[in-house]
């Protein structure tokens, strides 16, 4: 699904290759901190590399394997405070609350 | 007695000498009654921001806007004079809402030049007047020309459109905003169009959850998990440097943490995401090479208080809505919509220069995630707020200096519903 030479993130791009952020919300929620952690020990150190190769390319006309990438660094972030910050899935102190992202920009 | 503390000439509450300091009872973010004033007291005799031009692309563009608070739905359109106007979404023939999304407690959108109703078929056209009636010899003594959609007042400011619920509104939108909030004008808003909107139904009065976005006195305790953990601390708590009141509006600047701005800290005194991809909660760390947003080209009326170096200022404008400008080039806004006493329908939307890159892309996702888990604490603990208001068990409460914001709010939203109930004309100065 990726470009080649992220191959090594390949295994976790069938789970976190996900187009929006309320998708990717709910699939952090339904996530196990066991996985979290091996995606984002993957994927952090790629992130600059994955910013750089990107680049190369018009925003609005990303190749289906860059896209892929693309939205894999958006599940690094959405995975990122939970792995940095929370140490659980949810954010600490959130309660009963829910914001849904229902406008965004595409990609 | 002389009592400790600082005296009212050295405190941001003493500039507003009739706001006192005295404890202040919430039984107005509790009780039925009072919601019930506050709807025509205030919701209906307020300019109401309700979108912005760029919701309303070309010609014929429209949105509808459900306001529950009013007991009413409008439809927000630019015509083909290029004019923005705001109608009550109401059929003149029965009464019908005319536009709505999945349903009819749904909002919708879309660009048209008639309005159909979908019961017998009456059109409008952009400007409200009634084009078509079916079988028009129907009807006894009829002239279309006396049946258009009934106009709401509505006024462009910067880009945000406005709206007024009155007959005949009071104050003009300028008026009403009077010069502090209007010391944002000729900021880019225009150029800020990468939108991130967000939507939530909440378990609290509107003000309570306003009041949790108005001072910054709650947030090195809620949000200590913003400062990674050797910063963190319980014991001394961040100061606003500066607050401003003038009429119903409040505003608040703040410099950053400690005065640094959040991207000149130290890599150790930040989270790895932030340092990888340079943007975190305050925005991307480096601002767009846009000239309108070079500081040296900002409104004065941006940061009054002359805060250097100065990171966001925080306009509240009565009675719900808000505009937060960060100085790396970004703004976001919220909007509290009532739906009862104790909830209501909170929006949200982060606005940033278009992406030309995937990294400029990837900086705003930063800013929107990290954003975003900060607002959610603050949401969460609103009903824990709602419940313990609600019990009863105390009737006064105390507000320190650096909730001066707070204070406002409660006594404006007050001295609006005291009004109304004198004459139900003038609104307060």
């Amino acid at each position: 699904m990726l470009p080649e030479e992220f191959a090594d993130c390949e295994p976790f791009a069938a789970k976190w290759c996900i187009a929006t952020e309320a998708a990717r919300y709910a699939e952090r929620l339904n996530s196990t901190m066991t996985e979290m952690q091996a995606f984002y020990d993957a994927m952090y150190p790629r992130v600059r590399d994955a910013m750089a190769h990107l680049d190369e390319f018009p925003l609005h006309e990303l190749p289906e394997q860059e896209l892929n990438l693309l939205h894999l660094v958006y599940s690094l972030i959405m995975v990122s405070l939970p792995v940095e910050v929370w140490q659980q899935p949810k954010v600490i102190d959130s309660g009963t609350a829910y914001f849904d992202r229902h406008l965004e920009p595409a990609p | 007695m002389a009592r400790s503390g600082k005296p009212a000439e050295a405190s941001w509450t003493g500039r507003v000498p009739e706001m006192g300091t005295r404890l202040v009872s919430y039984e107005d973010s509790i009780s039925p009654e009072f919601y019930e004033l506050e709807r025509e007291a205030i919701f209906r005799r307020a300019w109401l921001n309700v979108g912005r031009v760029e919701q309303l692309p070309r010609k014929g563009s429209f949105f509808t806007k459900d306001l529950d608070v009013a007991k009413t739905s409008l439809i927000v359109t630019r015509g083909l004079d290029g004019e923005v106007r705001a109608f009550h979404n109401v059929c003149r023939h029965r009464g019908n809402k005319l536009l709505w999304g999945e349903t009819p407690r749904d909002e919708t959108k879309g660009v048209c030049r008639e309005f159909m109703c979908k019961y017998h078929g009456w059109r409008y056209g952009l400007d409200g007047s009634l084009k078509f009636v079916l079988q028009e010899e129907e009807y006894f003594d009829f002239d279309k020309s006396e049946f258009p959609l009934v106009p709401v007042h509505c006024e462009v400011w910067e880009g945000f459109v406005f709206v007024n619920l009155s007959d005949e509104p009071s104050q003009s939108l300028l008026d009403f905003l009077g010069p502090m909030v209007r010391g944002l004008e000729g900021y880019p808003f225009h150029l800020l169009t990468e939108r991130y909107a967000f939507k939530a139904d909440l378990l609290s009065n509107w003000k309570i959850f306003l009041d949790a976005f108005q001072e910054y006195y709650h947030a090195s305790i809620l949000h200590s998990q913003q400062q990674v953990p050797s910063l963190r601390s319980f014991e001394t708590g961040f100061k606003v440097p500066h607050f401003q009141m003038d009429g119903p509006h409040r505003l608040i600047s703040t410099g950053g943490w400690k005065g640094v701005p959040r991207h000149l800290t130290p890599p150790d005194q930040m989270y790895p995401i932030e340092h990888a991809t340079e943007s975190g909660l305050m925005g991307p760390w480096e601002r767009p090479d846009i000239p309108e947003l070079d500081p040296a080209n900002l409104p004065a009326g941006l940061n009054p208080g002359g805060l250097d170096p100065w990171s966001i200022s925080n306009f509240q404008i009565f009675p719900n809505f808000v505009i937060l400008i960060y100085e790396r080039g970004w703004y976001l806004t919220y909007q509290y919509w009532p739906t009862s006493h104790n909830t209501h329908q909170w929006e949200m939307s982060y606005y940033f220069p278009p992406s030309r890159n995937a990294s400029e892309r990837i900086r705003h996702e930063v800013t929107a995630v990290v954003s975003k888990e900060a607002g959610l604490q603050d949401a969460g603990t609103l009903d824990g707020t709602q419940m313990g208001l609600e019990s009863r068990a105390i009737d006064a409460y105390p507000l320190c200096d650096q909730e001066v914001t707070v204070r406002h709010l409660h006594k404006v939203v007050d001295d609006w519903v005291q009004s109304y109930l004198r004459d139900g004309k003038v609104v307060p100065a």
